[in-house]
């Protein structure tokens, strides 16, 4: 892959290794120019108006619904509801269906990797149905009849690996449950599909993937966003409205109430043929790459915990790790005063961190932009930090 | 050194690093940052600080932070250890401390507050 590091006016700017990628991305000039020129030329609201400005945003957004769609390999851009972030779409899913559909006797199952944003809105649909919540390994692949919901991560946002998730969808499936796939940390760097992953529901943000805060995604299977309903409700998404009733519109817009991220959704767009540019397979290998390189030197330093696999080929760039007898914010300040963007503590994980023992981790994570110095600088950084000990 | 030789120097030795036997006061608290526990035993003779202790998994902001704290409110009256100021500590610690780890060094004060708060 080529080095894009001069697309991204902040790296050029601040000369900051930034390895904190998992948490937010960078955004390449594209982007940023796409928003601003729709700001400066196309600026109206969507799907009311019919005058030319109002006709060209509208345009823009379905528009992006349909690089979105042609990104996840969806049959359909009405499978495509746009959200504020995955934490939204997680949260639509589990009070707008299992919130409806779930009652006592019923289970909810969601690994033990799960970031809080899949974790705690199925505590609460829990709560509301009488349903249980089981925590599964992850790798789980025997469910019971009870299983209704599968609630899983692409990616793991702390340790980096990637779950069998076309697997474990199958087999949740499979025993009649419906399946959603937190892919908040592998849609932004690996080749995903909808169709190969066979989930119900597919969430995901896109300030992770180059695109602007403010704006996710939700893909969910068209019989399942029937049986949904929304969590807002207002202007735009209602088809006829009497003093005392409504009726919803047709999937997307029955889920997009109100004013929708139309400027966003446009960064979104251009973030997505910035990365189909690139290539996402090309993507995957020069993260492979750094990923291998990173462990070996990482590994070569005393004192180094590594967690989660060892193999590039079972794993994303987010490298977890701790240096025996130092902090992992102190850790983290001491790379901040070499200038390397690091995170640090629980990753909103604390149900794994307490399965790991541990009360935090440091984490390091890769994007397109990431570069062997960078992965070098980090390595030798945290040797240095041995002297904190 | 990140944060000055105060915050190094109580870290390596921290001072009233332990437990007190039959304590008049106590409080566990933790950072929601990165979920560090800090408790904070107190002993109270004739209404004043007769000694506080501290123990926990924490970085070495907290720690230096709890090292001092326990020090400086020794022979204070409840009210005045329950109201010690922040910026003296803080003060104290000798080191500019980034806002997001300012949770760090005044943990041990919110932990001791909490603790003292039955007692006023």
């Amino acid at each position: 892959m080529r080095d894009v590091r001069s697309d991204f006016p902040l790296l050029q700017d601040r000369g900051l290794v930034y390895l904190d990628n998992a948490a937010t991305s960078q955004k390449p000039r594209a982007v940023l120019q796409a928003m601003d020129e729709f700001y400066q030329r196309s600026n109206a609201n969507v799907r009311r108006g019919v005058h030319r400005l109002a006709e060209e945003a509208t345009a823009a957004l379905e528009e992006a619904r349909e690089a979105v769609r042609r990104f996840l390999s969806a049959r359909s851009t009405k499978e495509i509801i746009f959200t504020r972030g995955a934490t939204e779409s997680i949260n639509l899913v589990a009070q707008g269906w299992a919130g409806r559909l779930l009652s006592k006797g019923d289970e909810i199952a969601v690994t033990e990797v799960e970031h809080h944003s899949n974790f705690v809105p199925w505590q609460r649909a829990a709560r509301a149905t009488g349903a249980s919540l089981r925590v599964v390994g992850a790798e789980e692949t025997r469910f019971g009849p009870r299983t209704r919901v599968l609630a899983l991560s692409h990616v793991s946002n702390a340790l980096g690996t990637i779950l069998p998730a076309a697997r474990m969808a199958r087999a949740a499936r499979a025993s009649g449950a419906v399946v959603l796939i937190d892919a908040a940390q592998s849609v932004p760097h690996l080749p995903v599909s909808v169709a190969e992953l066979g989930c119900d529901f597919l969430a995901f943000s896109g300030h992770k993937m180059l695109g602007p805060t403010g704006i996710g995604v939700l893909w969910a299977r068209p019989e399942r966003l029937q049986e949904m309903e929304p969590l807002l409700t207002g202007g735009g998404m209602v088809l006829e409205v009497s003093d005392q009733r409504a009726t919803w519109l047709e999937p997307p817009a029955k889920f997009e109430a109100g004013t929708p991220p139309i400027a966003e959704a446009v960064g979104l767009r251009a973030a997505i043929e910035y990365l189909e540019k690139l290539g996402m397979g090309e993507v995957r290998a020069h993260e492979r790459e750094l990923i291998a390189r990173a462990f070996a030197q990482l590994a070569k330093v005393p004192d180094v915990v590594l967690y989660g696999p060892e193999e590039a080929g079972a794993r994303s760039g987010i490298i977890s790790f701790n240096l025996r007898g130092v902090h992992p914010h102190d850790l983290a300040t001491f790379l901040d005063a070499r200038g390397i963007c690091v995170r640090a503590g629980n990753h909103c994980a604390q149900p794994l961190m307490r399965r790991l023992g541990v009360s935090g981790t440091v984490r390091a994570s890769l994007h397109v932009y990431s570069s062997r110095e960078d992965v070098d600088a980090l390595a030798e950084a945290v040797a240095a930090a041995r002297e904190l000990r | 050194m990140i944060y000055g030789a105060v915050i190094s120097e109580h870290y390596r030795r921290p001072r009233n690093q332990g437990a007190l036997e039959s304590p008049d006061a106590v409080h566990e608290g933790f950072n929601p940052l990165c979920g560090d526990r800090l408790r904070m035993e107190v002993k109270i003779e004739g209404g004043r600080i007769a000694a506080a202790r501290f123990r926990g998994d924490a970085c070495m902001v907290a720690i230096a932070a709890a090292s001092l704290l326990t020090d400086f409110v020794r022979g204070l009256s409840i009210a005045e250890a329950a109201a010690f100021p922040r910026e003296q500590l803080l003060a104290a610690l000798e080191a500019p401390l980034r806002p997001s780890r300012l949770g760090c060094a005044t943990l041990p004060l919110e932990v001791l507050r909490a603790a003292l708060r039955e007692r006023l």
